[in-house]
């Protein structure tokens, strides 16, 4: 009977197109209005290290003010001191550890007619790459003694790698930056954390660094932070080391923990630590250390925007307009077709027949509505992007993918459905006899 | 055999409440070729529907085939009226998306037979009327007696043990009305029970009993003299 009743829909849709058409319309532009924003909403949500969210964490230490949190209610800085970051990393507590910061360069590629250019690079330690799984096309992370050494090695994008070196491999071939000479190690294959989890400072959505180096060698490069840095008090003076010294947090550190008891451990290893600290005379805060998954730091970082909800909520209010003017038109073409209705319950269908029947073929609208939904989405997101083309980013945020997709045509097929129910219900009672009589 | 005793069916709305029929009996034995004649509005078509179960009667009992159809679900409805019961309209009630041949497929289709026996019936029963050469016309393509035909195809296709015609010929001229009687009684004489509502006189005849619904119950005496009656009033 099923196929029968798919055949009987396509008839009815071919005996009313216009009724039809505007229907699927009706749908699609539900459809699309909502996804558009459901599918930016579910990029700003993605925790691009998900599988790892149990065992990755994110440090905080309240090194702040002793009379005005870092943020209130309670919440400590988002990132943490120079003097803080290299203790606890060479204490090497931690299963993996790694400590970050955004710094830059200028670059100077070697064919004659390139021009120089300042580019923005992660100056890092080597457990980076393999904490976060970082893919490798070429290559791999220098290594411990890199780190210790300031050795000039460097790690490339994709996209860099492809600028520089037109995407061969270019692992032993050297890069200047700031004149300085450095070696390619590794060449990662595309990699786009996005939003970019490890440091959401500024903004969660600009995409990862093309190029990665020691952070040792940043640091007695006396390189500068081009990343966020919050102080609570003034530096000693203005030089590099004073800073190095200073309360000022501005380094990103993550943590590989492989289970709670490690984490138990390192959050021990935190406390005792401040607790040291204390007796220095820094920390005048209560302890207030914290261990965060990538997906808590997120929330904790609000990454997702507040305008964003406030969008999906008129998007689905707006789809449910688009519901009733759907239920409207499935209701006028129901009762137009009474006599068709009122005719099978005298030739034996039953209920559940004529409900199965008209189920299936409002279903059909949906996967229609939800087809021409993918289109309107498409067109959404192109909306989407020519409104913020300025930013780099958005590219990222008005991708569409297989999830969307499929997410685009189920909605539409429940959105159908649910269309679909009060007039499948009129439809199933009405009284045969009173509309044969009419005729 | 159909069993209609004191059957009451009334119809209110906020307020009027019409009697259609009043304590009406009847039984018509298998095999029989009834005619049911009245005037306008005595209750013979609400009578029609009752006996097809296209309507749920206010009171009295109704029995097919010895069972008591009043108490039944919609399901079981369905499947009886289905499977027991072929109808005749007077507007033919054709679906004018389906060919000829899905017309007839129809019941058929919720009979639950496999293709090869929907193709074997629907075949025989437009060989019946007369239309098998025109399996693949649509209604609009069709004369009204055709159409009519085609309706009559799709009636007698389940193989129902009743048949309910209302007003079958009213809206057909005399030539393809005496043909499409001609088929009627062909299908009675093949033992269906054939109940058909009517308000011409000469149609009568063809049946083997007429009962003439007055007031919405059962009135006694010839039909003529019934017809009389009314046309004087």
């Amino acid at each position: 009977m099923i196929r029968y009743y798919f055949k009987l829909g396509i008839l009815s849709i071919r005996a009313n197109p216009a009724l039809t058409a505007l229907m699927v319309a009706a749908i699609a532009i539900g459809i699309g209005a909502c996804m558009s924003i459901v599918t930016v909403r579910h990029v700003m949500s993605n925790n691009p290290v998900a599988h790892k969210n149990d065992v990755l964490f994110h440090v905080q230490l309240d090194n702040w003010n002793p009379d005005d949190p870092f943020d209130e209610p309670n919440e400590p800085p988002s990132q943490v001191t120079y003097l803080d970051a290299s203790a606890l990393y060479q204490a090497d507590r931690a299963y993996r550890q790694t400590i970050s910061f955004k710094t830059s360069r200028v670059v100077l590629p070697d064919s004659e007619d390139a021009k120089p250019f300042q580019e923005l690079i992660r100056a890092t330690t080597t457990d980076f790459f393999a904490m976060f799984d970082i893919p490798f096309k070429y290559g791999g992370a220098w290594d411990d003694a890199a780190d210790r050494t300031e050795e000039h090695v460097v790690v490339l994008s994709s996209e860099m790698n492809q600028r520089l070196f037109g995407g061969v491999d270019s692992v032993g071939r050297m890069l200047t930056m700031n004149k300085e000479p450095y070696r390619v190690v590794g060449v990662l294959s595309e990699w786009l954390p996005m939003p970019k989890f490890y440091d959401l400072n500024n903004n969660p959505y600009e995409g990862a660094e093309d190029i990665f180096l020691p952070f040792s060698l940043a640091i007695s490069g006396e390189w500068g932070n081009a990343g966020n840095n919050n102080c609570w008090k003034p530096t000693e003076d203005g030089t590099f080391a004073a800073y190095l010294a200073s309360e000022c947090v501005w380094i990103q550190m993550w943590v590989e923990l492989r289970d709670t008891s490690e984490k138990s451990a390192y959050l021990q290893f935190l406390n005792d630590y401040v607790e040291e600290q204390k007796t220095l005379g820094r920390f005048p805060r209560a302890l207030n250390n914290r261990l965060s998954t990538p997906a808590e730091w997120m929330v904790n970082r609000e990454v997702i925007d507040d305008s964003i909800g406030v969008l999906l909520s008129l998007a689905v209010l707006f789809l449910v307009v688009c519901l009733l003017n759907t239920i409207g038109l499935l209701l006028a073409k129901v009762m137009r077709r009474t006599n068709d209705i009122s005719l099978r319950r005298a030739l034996g269908a039953s209920k559940s027949a004529l409900f199965a029947q008209y189920i299936i073929e409002a279903g059909m609208v949906g996967v229609a509505g939800g087809l021409a939904g993918i289109g309107m989405t498409w067109l959404g997101l192109r909306g989407i992007e020519n409104v913020f083309a300025e930013y780099d980013f958005i590219a990222y945020l008005v991708a569409m993918d297989w999830a969307m997709v499929l997410g685009a045509v189920a909605l539409a097929i429940a959105s159908a459905l649910g269309a679909a129910l009060y007039p499948t219900w009129r439809a199933c009672n009405v009284s045969p006899a009173t509309t044969l009589r009419i005729q | 055999m159909l069993k209609m005793s004191k059957v009451s069916k009334t119809y209110r709305t906020d307020t009027v409440e019409t009697h259609a029929l009043r304590e009406f009996s009847l039984t018509v034995d298998e095999g029989e070729f009834v005619s049911v004649t009245g005037p306008s509005g005595s209750g013979k078509t609400t009578f029609l529907n009752i006996a097809g179960m296209l309507e749920e009667l206010t009171s009295g009992s109704y029995e097919l085939d010895g069972r008591d159809i009043s108490k039944l679900g919609d399901k079981e409805r369905s499947r009886i009226r289905n499977e027991k019961i072929g109808f005749i309209f007077q507007s033919f009630n054709l679906i004018p998306e389906l060919d000829v041949f899905d017309n007839v497929d129809v019941p058929l289709r919720y009979r639950g037979f496999d293709a090869r026996e929907r193709k074997r019936r629907i075949g025989n029963c437009l060989e019946m009327v007369g239309l098998a050469s025109r399996m693949k016309h649509y209604p609009a393509q069709l004369s009204g007696g055709q159409q009519q035909r085609v309706a009559i195809a799709r009636a007698v296709a389940g193989e129902p043990r009743f048949l309910l015609a209302d007003e079958p010929t009213g809206n057909l001229d005399t030539q393809m009305a005496d043909s499409v009687l001609n088929l009627l009684t062909d299908i009675n004489k093949s033992g269906t029970t054939i109940i058909m509502v009517t308000h011409e006189l000469s149609l009568v005849d063809r049946a083997r009993r007429n009962i003439f619904v007055k007031d919405g119950h059962v009135s006694d005496g010839p039909p003529e003299l019934h017809f009389a009656a009314s046309a004087i009033a």
